[in-house]
């Protein structure tokens, strides 16, 4: 191994700090839980998406939809334990129901198991219906499910239309649900992040990269791609679905539009992230996340109304004159750090690789 | 729902009445789904700001008759400002998109896409507007039906564009160059066809194209910035649909698309608007893919 390659042992320090950043985080700042809160669900966000649009070759536009989903099963869930769904929608929030707090956790406990369940099957169901399709052809089904999935739910009485539903209301002091949430995001992003790692290093890994590269080839070789695909869109449904009951307990209010399906802005930020990033690697997301939000944070607040012109220049930019992502570059720029030994002939100024 | 199926089951001229607006928008449609085949087509990128390449038309439009002019003189003056802003759209974005691979070009348009939404929402607000070009109504079965001249003008026009456009393919020099950069760039490049100045020419020509769809829907329908993808979907379904390069089929699929909306638009309500068209996509993408199926079942 090359001096100059990440040791295991700089990789745990590296791990450690991250670490012990997002545990200090909320204490340090602990008027902006709420935000690093969300950061760790734009870092799942994208970790899941390079799942299927780096690893895989699979761009899909329209993975919001496993969120809203989750989001949506998990707050049925929650108040159908307490109350009958369709009444308490229909009072438009005006009901306060009391969730004494084993209520709420076990409501909740129900919820994200509903919400991790329900995803994985629609991503079963969908990939059957879905993967046949390639290229541009999935990218445009995938939105047009998303779209189709939030006008749905707009106009289904029974979770409250386009009224939304107000969420049970967390039993605990100021700030505690804040912290709560906090904590939960980031459990769920950080198991995302070592199943993701994990998988990375398996056979499967090499599956859905031969997939990337040439799908007709790969079936040729006696891959089984439709399970292969299936099981890569469980995954990231898993975690999306979590991610969304999660985001919507949050919130306290959820609604299809803006919050449950945002196929324009978290559907759409997704793939700007992993894109800056660098797509098909393992920390280009988490890296690409982490810039993306810094920069959301900022634009939001000095660029009133502005910020998604500057978004859509954004990923215009990205998508033509920055290609390859951060990680792309750095590996161009720095091929040692990622364990690729570059040999300089000085006689001929040429370079050989060896290693990858 | 039921109410309304037992409405055009007692009184059929209701059905005279939805399959003409049905026809009437399902011909702008086709302007938009032409010039979607068109680029497609020719330089293989998916356009995902076709839609909003028409509203920005609609604007246009907007913006002549908050001067007091009639909407219709847009349709002079639109077309050539959205060709030149179709130029410097394929010299930025577009050119270096071409060589690409396909999902790079969806993304970048959808970043246009966006720009272009929130830009027009930014100029002039989120309201839903129409314009009033100031023509009569027509009315047919003894006041029963009522159409709009200004949808019978809207129509008539796009028979006419369409009838240009093939003209201008079919006869004229650019035209020819048009179709041989799309069967084969290459073989067009060794010929001596400047395949760049075609590539800016179509998607120009194309941009042009949905700024007059744009007028016309301005003046018959509504506009609202967001109300592109509404139309990018469209396009697709009626470009998928029909295949490239096949203009007759083109055009039928998309009237056929007006009328099927105006339909569902009556039975279901208006809610179910953009559901049934995005229903239709999907559809549509999944029998294109058993078909495909079936084809590598034969193969085999």
């Amino acid at each position: 191994m090359n001096p100059a390659a990440p040791s295991n042992r700089r990789m745990a320090v590296l791990y450690a700090a991250l670490l012990v950043a997002g545990v200090l985080a909320p204490i340090l700042f602990p008027g902006h839980t709420v935000q690093f809160a969300v950061f760790w669900i734009f870092v799942l966000f994208a970790l899941t998406w390079d799942m299927m649009g780096g690893q895989m070759g699979y761009n899909s536009l329209g993975n919001i939809l496993f969120f809203g989903v989750g989001m949506y099963v998990c707050a049925v869930a929650q108040i159908s334990i307490v109350y009958d769904v369709a009444e308490y929608t229909a009072a438009n929030g005006a009901i306060k129901v009391d969730f004494a707090p084993h209520q709420y956790f076990e409501g909740l406990a129900l919820g994200l198991a509903w919400a991790g369940l329900i995803p994985v099957v629609v991503a079963a169901v969908l990939s059957w219906i879905l993967f046949g399709l390639r290229g541009p052809y999935f990218a445009i089904g995938t939105l047009g499910v998303a779209i189709a999935a939030a006008e749905l739910t707009n106009s289904w009485d029974y979770v409250g239309g386009g009224m939304g539903i107000a969420m049970p209301v967390y039993p605990g002091g100021p700030g505690s649900r804040e912290r709560f949430f906090y904590v939960a995001c980031m459990i769920i992003a950080i198991l995302c992040f070592l199943t993701v790692r994990w998988v990375y290093r398996t056979r499967f890994s090499l599956a859905i990269n031969a997939i990337r590269d040439d799908e007709d080839k790969a079936e040729a070789l006696g891959l089984h791609t439709g399970r292969y695909k299936m099981v890569a869109w469980s995954i990231s449904a898993f975690f999306l679905g979590i991610a969304g009951a999660l985001f919507g307990n949050m919130t306290g209010f959820i609604e299809p539009i803006d919050t449950a399906f945002p196929t324009l802005t978290f559907g759409i930020f997704m793939v700007a992230m992993t894109l800056l990033g660098g797509k098909g690697t393992l920390w280009g997301p988490v890296i690409g996340a982490t810039l993306f939000y810094a920069l959301r944070e900022v634009t939001w607040t000095y660029l009133l109304g502005w910020q998604y012109v500057v978004l859509g220049l954004l990923i215009i930019f990205n998508v033509v004159y920055f290609q390859q992502g951060i990680m792309g570059w750095l590996r161009a720029r720095r091929p040692a750090w990622f364990g690729v030994r570059v040999e300089a002939d000085r006689a001929h100024g040429t370079k050989a690789e060896s290693g990858a | 729902m039921w109410d309304s199926l037992q409405i055009l089951g007692t009184a059929p001229v209701f059905n005279a009445q939805l399959l003409l607006n049905g026809l009437a928008v399902g011909a702008i449609f086709a302007l938009a789904a032409y010039g979607l085949a068109l680029v497609w087509g020719v330089t293989s990128v998916k356009n995902l700001c076709q839609g909003d390449l028409v509203m920005m038309g609609g604007y246009g439009a907007y913006e002549i008759s908050r001067h007091g002019l009639n909407p219709m003189w847009a349709l002079l003056a639109v077309p050539p400002v959205m060709f030149a802003f179709g130029w410097i759209l394929y010299r930025l974005i577009i050119k270096r998109v071409i060589q690409l691979d396909l999902f790079t070009s969806l993304l970048a348009t959808f970043g246009l896409a966006i720009t272009i939404q929130q830009s027009l929402n930014l100029a002039f607000g989120p309201e839903v507007r129409a314009l009033k070009a100031g023509f009569g109504i027509f009315h047919l079965f003894g006041d029963k039906v009522e159409i709009s001249e200004v949808r019978v003008i809207a129509f008539a026009l796009c028979v006419l564009l369409a009838l240009g456009m093939v003209l201008f393919l079919g006869r004229s020099r650019l035209g020819q160059a048009i179709r041989a950069t799309a069967q084969d760039p290459r073989a067009a490049r060794v010929l001596g066809v400047n395949t760049d100045l075609v590539y800016a020419m179509t998607y120009s020509i194309n941009a042009a194209i949905c700024g007059a769809a744009g007028v016309l829907i301005s003046m018959i329908w509504v506009i609202q910035p967001f109300y592109g993808i509404a139309y990018s979907v469209r396009a697709f379904v009626i470009v998928t649909a029909a295949g490239l390069g096949n203009l007759p089929g083109v055009i039928l699929a998309a009237l056929g698309l007006g009328v099927v909306e105006q339909y569902s638009g009556f039975i279901l309500g208006a809610q179910f608007q953009q559901a049934t068209i995005v229903g239709l996509l999907l559809a549509i993408l999944i029998w294109r893919q058993f078909a495909l199926m079936r084809h590598r079942k034969a193969l085999q």
